[in-house]
């Protein structure tokens, strides 16, 4: 099946217009902008009562039930309250960098979104260094939570910025080691590019077309990307029953709900690297049976997108109800002692498999 | 370690080692009396060194009621009642010391189906604590599906107390001679399924948590009290037994029918929390054969032998002890004429187990500090009362 | 720690783990054990345990009589000073209970007046929903009417 060229029908459409003064681009960056905001508050907003419902669900109770059919406006009720909330300033904070940071995880959200293709021609930007944009932007979001704790005048959210700091840092280095993995294997830094490596069947994909190492490296993402994204059963940031909340604890009203939603936002773009890199994207998963593959490519790529992402998202609820949490040096520990080793062994292979040619065709 | 008085006149009050000479600056921290983890409302003030602990000051007083100088202006049944709201996870225990202490003062007998009752609720409550500590204890390591998981196997055993008590938590079931009332006709049969549906849950909590790898590393040598010392802080229940010590009052000291029932007592031998842990896991595992044996002979007749209009102790002092799921929790009465005591005091396990916090923690970190106090499993209204 | 331990380790660990996801993946997927009641929509069918100690109540007959006789028992008996008696005397002169003060706001439910009574004047209600909008709420009289 071919893709046409183009990365973002929408965007093509604008230029076709014909604007005067380059209105064309502006016109383009603002529609981008407020796709992927769309994107991530609606998504958020819906996660957080998945979420809710998962762990209800999973701890034999209900969850909310009050506010809309199956309490599913409740998130919506819960947020219209945090934008109504008075702003608690605690004494001796730094103001500036206090109400600066809650703003940057959820930029860095944004920014990892603006160039997953969420479709075969949905993609806001389509940068040629995709991969390595995509670890840089990861970087943003962990300055937030920093200086948000630093900023508080609180002991427990210096403690817990200080270790999300230490985490997150040390868990960048395998998320981008495995990212380097899958570059190297399919020979590209562009994302859109790096789905369409993966076209054909299932097999196809990077999780099973590097034969053993494709499925290793998708479970160390797993594994690191839980970590960096500040979640249970690695949330010793905000771990709440040691350090009260972490690095907001001192945030109220929209502050707080701006860390929150970048935890969902963050985690919708986790789940869509992973899709994009090693599920095949928008890819339908195609079995090679044609009268069974017409019918997945009728369905259209967001909807694929969409599933795979919803699959990752559900499986990084699961772990986070699982799961005690491991303490602040043991977490330390996996890091450097099992996991960058691990995907430092892996990025040798898949240098040694790619060179060999020991791929599935 | 040793104990050195501190000269610095900025320390925090409490605090007993003199100020180390590292180069890092140590700095304190209020964790309760409002924390997520200090299990209802005890107060520490932590020194810390980075995230390690260099000392804890447990403060107490927050939830202080005055029970024992209530009790010396209400007659030994009102006291009764009080006991209830000290250790609220194991009332009926409290009630069995009271109650020992009377009968033995008064020579008053229990019939036989009175003493059956009187296990067999006693293991329940036991079980009960138990599984909140299970809760309390996967809830403090992160893994929150354990609280409300542990909520659930206890809240069958919660309604059960409810059908033979009247009431959820404070029962104030048992008097002087037996109970206060005879349990339902189809009492055993629910015991049994109660303790059917909790030995169910017992097998998946051990998959979901006990066998888990994390769980084993946050446990393990974490918080060690070597059988000296826990004998030396007058540590009792899981706490002692965790470090090796065998002592049980159940055993030691039978008191009720507990001599002819045929139950284990488990003992730890690194003394860590990890051993707490699985000595509680297998104690509610004991009380659910204690709980088959006594259903299996639970016996007819009277449940409780003739009411005494008023009880008047007779002058002298009178004790009573019994065994917990926290330890030894024992009063003692000192009775003069009439219907109330001079005095009586109580000696809660919680509070004698929170002094070897302390020496537990220093070192750790405050990850670990929650692990251990989660695994002393205290009740902050039976330390202050 | 050997090699082969800490293989040992490592996947022994991972096998633990998804044993522990097997077992929140099953609760997860049976909806049936959920345990959770709705409680203000389920009032109508909610059912205490007949032996339930709500307040104290005091029945009365149909013909709007009560057993009590104002012998103050349950009041010697409360340890909260929750209950007063207070008596009256009737046309013949003969000592009756005239009012029968509760103050729930004390009042621990220990049933220890209930135990005290001789004549089953009174018994602990089914009532759980005891908050009130005031303090006035809580000080009840349990006789509808004077004497006997």
């Amino acid at each position: 099946m071919d893709y046409i060229q183009t990365t973002n029908f929408i965007g093509d459409w604008v230029r076709g217009l014909g604007l005067p003064w380059g209105l064309d681009r502006a016109v383009n960056g603002i529609l981008g902008a407020l796709t992927i905001a769309g994107v991530v508050m609606a998504g958020a907003t819906l996660l957080v009562w998945v979420e809710r419902k998962v762990s209800a669900l999973i701890q034999s109770r209900l969850g909310p039930m009050r506010v809309g059919p199956w309490g599913i406006l409740q998130s919506v009720a819960d947020i219209l309250k945090l934008l109504v909330k008075e702003i608690l300033v605690p004494n001796g904070a730094d103001r500036l960098v206090y109400f600066l940071a809650p703003m940057l995880p959820l930029t860095a959200a944004f920014m990892v979104l603006a160039v997953i293709p969420f479709g075969p021609t949905l993609q806001v930007a389509n940068p040629d260094l995709g991969v390595p944009y995509l670890i840089a932007m990861g970087g943003i979001g962990v300055l937030g939570i920093l200086i948000g704790g630093w900023a508080s005048n609180n002991k427990f959210s210096l403690l817990g910025s200080l270790r999300s700091g230490a985490q997150m840092v040390s868990y960048e280095i395998s998320v981008a080691v495995i990212l380097l993995f899958i570059t190297l294997v399919s020979g590209t830094t562009d994302l859109r590019t790096l789905v369409l490596t993966q076209q054909g069947t299932v097999l196809d994909w990077w999780v099973f077309k590097v034969p053993g190492l494709g499925l290793a490296a998708f479970v160390l993402y797993l594994i690191s990307s839980t970590a960096e994204l500040n979640r249970a059963p690695f949330d010793i940031a905000e771990a709440e029953q040691e350090i009260a909340a972490g690095y907001h604890t001192e945030y109220s009203g929209m502050g707080f709900a701006m860390f929150f939603l970048a935890e969902y936002g963050n985690l919708i773009a986790s789940a869509g690297v992973a899709a994009t890199c090693f599920l095949g994207g928008f890819l339908p998963p195609a079995i090679g049976v044609p009268a069974v593959d017409r019918a997945l490519f009728a369905v259209p790529g967001l909807v694929w997108f969409a599933l795979k992402v919803a699959a990752l998202i559900l499986g990084y609820m699961w772990f986070r109800w699982t799961f005690p949490r491991p303490r602040v040096d043991q977490l330390m520990a996996l890091e450097w002692k099992f996991l960058l080793p691990v995907n430092l062994g892996l990025l040798s292979l898949g240098a040694l498999f790619t060179a060999m040619g020991w791929v599935l065709p | 370690m040793e104990l050195v008085p501190a000269t610095d006149q900025a320390l925090p009050p409490g605090f007993l080692t003199a100020r180390s000479g590292r180069a890092t600056e140590e700095y304190f921290i209020n964790m309760g009396p409002q924390h997520p983890s200090t299990h209802g409302v005890l107060r520490l003030v932590l020194r810390l060194d980075g995230e390690t602990v260099v000392e804890v000051v447990p403060h107490l007083g927050y939830i202080h009621r005055g029970i024992e100088k209530q009790a010396e202006a209400q007659t030994y049944l009102q006291y009764l009642h009080l006991t209830d709201r000290m250790d609220y996870l194991s009332s009926h225990h409290n009630n069995h010391a009271v109650c020992l202490a009377i009968e033995k003062a008064m020579g008053i007998g229990v019939p036989e189906r009175g003493e059956y009752i009187r296990i067999i609720v006693d293991e329940l409550q036991r079980i009960q604590s138990h599984l909140v500590f299970f809760a309390c204890f996967g809830a403090d390591l992160g893994a929150l599906t354990c609280i409300l998981q542990g909520f659930k196997a206890r809240e069958y055993i919660t309604d059960l107390f409810d059908a033979v008590c009247g009431s959820r938590l404070t029962m104030n079931f048992f008097r002087p001679g037996g109970s206060v009332r005879d349990v339902p006709e189809d009492f055993t049969d629910r015991v049994r399924a109660v303790c059917g549906k909790v030995d169910a849950m017992l097998a998946e909590f051990d998959r979901l948590l006990t066998g888990n790898l994390i769980t084993k590393e946050r446990a393990r040598g974490i918080g060690v009290l070597p059988r000296a010392e826990a004998i030396a802080l007058g540590c009792t229940g899981p706490v002692l037994r965790g470090s090796g010590v065998d002592f049980d009052l159940r055993k030691k000291a039978p008191y009720g029918y507990y001599d002819r029932f045929e139950f284990s007592v488990p003992l730890g031998e690194a003394g860590d929390s990890w051993d707490r842990y699985l000595i509680r896991m297998e104690e509610m595992r004991q009380s659910l054969r204690i709980l088959e044996q006594a259903c299996r002979s639970f016996p007819g007749g009277p449940y409780r032998s003739k009411e005494k209009p008023a009880y008047r102790l007779p002058t002298g002092t009178w004790f009573g002890a019994v065994e917990t799921p926290r330890g030894v929790f024992s009063t003692w009465i000192v009775a003069e004429k009439g219907e109330k005591p001079w005095r009586i005091h109580s000696r809660s396990p919680s509070l004698a187990n929170l002094a070897a916090l302390n020496p537990m923690c220093v070192g750790h970190k405050i990850a670990d500090l929650i692990t251990i106090l989660a695994t002393i499993d205290p009740v902050i209204p039976d330390m202050d009362r | 720690m050997t090699l082969r331990e800490r293989f040992s380790m490592v996947f022994g660990g991972a096998l633990s783990m998804f044993k522990g996801m097997a077992v929140t993946g099953h609760w997860l997927s049976h909806p049936k054990g959920i345990v959770t009641e709705q409680y203000p929509e389920n009032r109508k069918t909610l059912a205490m345990h007949p032996n339930f100690r709500g307040e104290v109540v005091m029945p009365h007959d149909a013909a709007g009589e009560h057993k009590c006789t104002g012998c103050s028992l349950c009041e010697k008996a409360c340890p909260n000073g929750s209950i007063s008696v207070l008596n009256t005397r009737n046309l013949a002169g003969k000592k009756v209970l005239g009012k029968y003060l509760y103050r729930l706001d004390s009042c621990t439910l220990c049933a220890l007046c209930v135990e005290a009574c001789p004549f089953d004047a009174i018994r602990m209600g089914q009532n759980f929903e005891l908050a009130r909008y005031d303090r006035s709420g809580f000080e009840l009289t349990l006789n509808q009417k004077e004497g006997r």
